[in-house]
């Protein structure tokens, strides 16, 4: 994690957090890599694994050609494959490695994100240094990076282990929203779209969840999707019995990364974001016992600078997947 | 439309009033000095035109000090547009981007995104010029 994040309100869940965001590199790309890197490595550690061992590697980040994960990849030499889902990718890779594991084709993978503040802001904002304001809805893309092990088995562990036992791919919802900074309203359709849908597939309701963790909605997106669930459930019926008490069971990793006093505005987003809270501190809950089964929704705003430039609305899309102590 | 005006019931408002007024102490703040600044080449014998000149070079400089130095995105920060406006705002576009460019290079690095931001304003500084002084001509011509 980076120094920002690592003073606020969840420091104490994260495995490493660093003195300077350079992380002794000479540019942030280098430093990015670099966390995404020892958060494979330290992934791969704590299940008691090899590298060699790994049979893929699914990963992804936010810069163009995914300059931080290939990099990465190069230097840990694990076969890799790099997955673009903007900041939706940490449900991306789970899900898919979880699908090559399930369908028998790999025995050990590892999926992973990362994201840093200033590779972000250099390629999609402004220069660092550029003395501007930021309006009350942009949020702050976490430098964070995260990583899971997603194995058929480990064998015997002293702790519980989580599984992956759905997955909902998500569609691509755009609400027309044009202003870039508005991330969390453009992504909170989608992911109202996605909880809905992998509801509706699974027969279930969002109370059969201990928890249901959007990725980066930030405060205001956050509070967009209780209220388009709430307005949902008190048109339809069917909608009100799925999405009773949604209320209770749902959290945003953006808006929980930071407190209010680190000027971060409407909270954190990138896809170390969701990565970061997930492996860090849900994983680890969930294996101590304090959640049974989690519904993970990682969320995407699929910008690019030049749909940006050329005037284009931001469409959001979310993955979900439920991951569930056995 | 329907969804982003739906949507913008949910973000809170700019606080335009104190933005405002914090704007226009910053800006103010800043053209006090670069007075200070003429007034004081004024009293060393230079001409009214030497010293704006010279009052515009130590300002332009400062800015990019301050920029060098990290402290003018805290100030934009604070003082909004009455940091922005000014000619310190216009030399604090020019470094940021130029050093944030630094790692690519002096030629496609800093060279080439250096005017990324200031360039637009160059530009359409320049062409705007060329359209008044056309009206000035035309008028010129008729009466």
């Amino acid at each position: 994690m980076g120094v920002k994040e690592g003073k606020g309100p969840q420091a104490r869940w994260f495995d490493k957090i660093l003195q300077d965001d350079y992380y002794g590199e000479k540019t942030f790309e280098k430093a990015e890599s670099k966390l995404l890197k020892n958060s494979i490595t330290m992934a791969i550690e704590k299940a008691g694994l090899k590298k060699q061992t790994i049979d893929v590697m699914l990963t992804g980040d936010l810069l163009n050609q995914l300059m931080s994960s290939s990099y990465m990849a190069r230097d840990v030499s694990i076969p890799y494959l790099g997955l673009y889902g903007a900041c939706s990718t940490m449900t991306e890779s789970i899900l898919l490695a979880s699908v090559l594991v399930d369908g028998g084709f790999c025995t050990h993978t590892v999926a992973g994100a990362s994201s840093h503040f200033a590779t972000a802001e250099r390629q999609f904002r402004m220069p660092l240094e550029h003395g501007n304001q930021r309006p009350p809805q942009a949020q702050w893309t976490a430098t964070a990076a995260g990583a899971v092990t997603i194995s058929q088995s480990l064998g015997r562990t002293d702790k519980p282990l989580c599984c992956i036992t759905h997955g909902t791919v998500g569609r691509v919802v755009d609400p027309g929203i044009t202003d870039t900074n508005f991330m969390g309203a453009a992504m909170a359709p989608a992911a109202f779209d996605t909880i809905r849908a992998h509801l509706t597939d699974t027969g279930r309701k969002s109370s059969d969840y201990d928890l249901i963790l959007t990725g980066d909605l930030g405060r205001v997106g956050k509070k967009i999707l209780l209220d388009l669930a709430l307005k949902k459930s008190s048109q339809d019926e069917k909608d009100e019995s799925v999405f009773r008490h949604f209320r209770k069971v749902y959290e945003d990793c953006g808006a929980i990364m930071y407190e209010d006093c680190q000027d971060t505005h409407a909270g954190g987003s990138g896809c170390g974001c969701s990565a970061s809270i997930f492996a860090g501190r849900i994983v680890k809950e969930m294996r101590a016992g304090k959640y049974k089964r989690v519904l993970l929704v990682s969320t995407g705003a699929l910008i690019s600078t030049i749909s940006k430039q050329q005037g284009e609305t931001v469409p959001g899309i979310a993955h979900a997947v439920t991951v569930e102590v056995m | 439309m329907k969804f982003q005006k739906y949507a913008n019931s949910f973000k809170d408002r700019p606080k335009y009033v104190s933005n405002c007024i914090k704007a226009f102490v910053a800006g103010g703040i800043i053209c006090l000095i670069g007075h200070f600044i003429k007034d004081g080449f004024l009293s060393i014998g230079m001409n009214q035109e030497t010293a704006g000149t010279w009052a515009t070079v130590v300002l332009v400089c400062t800015a990019q000090l301050l920029t060098g130095f990290g402290v003018y995105d805290i100030l934009g920060k604070l003082g909004g547009a009455g940091c922005s406006v000014p000619i310190t705002g216009f030399a604090n576009s020019v470094v940021a981007p130029a050093m944030e460019y630094k790692r690519e290079g002096p030629v496609l690095g800093v060279g080439s995104k250096i005017f990324s931001l200031a360039g637009p304003v160059i530009l359409l500084g320049l062409a705007t010029s060329w359209a008044v002084g056309l009206i000035k001509w035309v008028l010129q011509i008729i009466f």
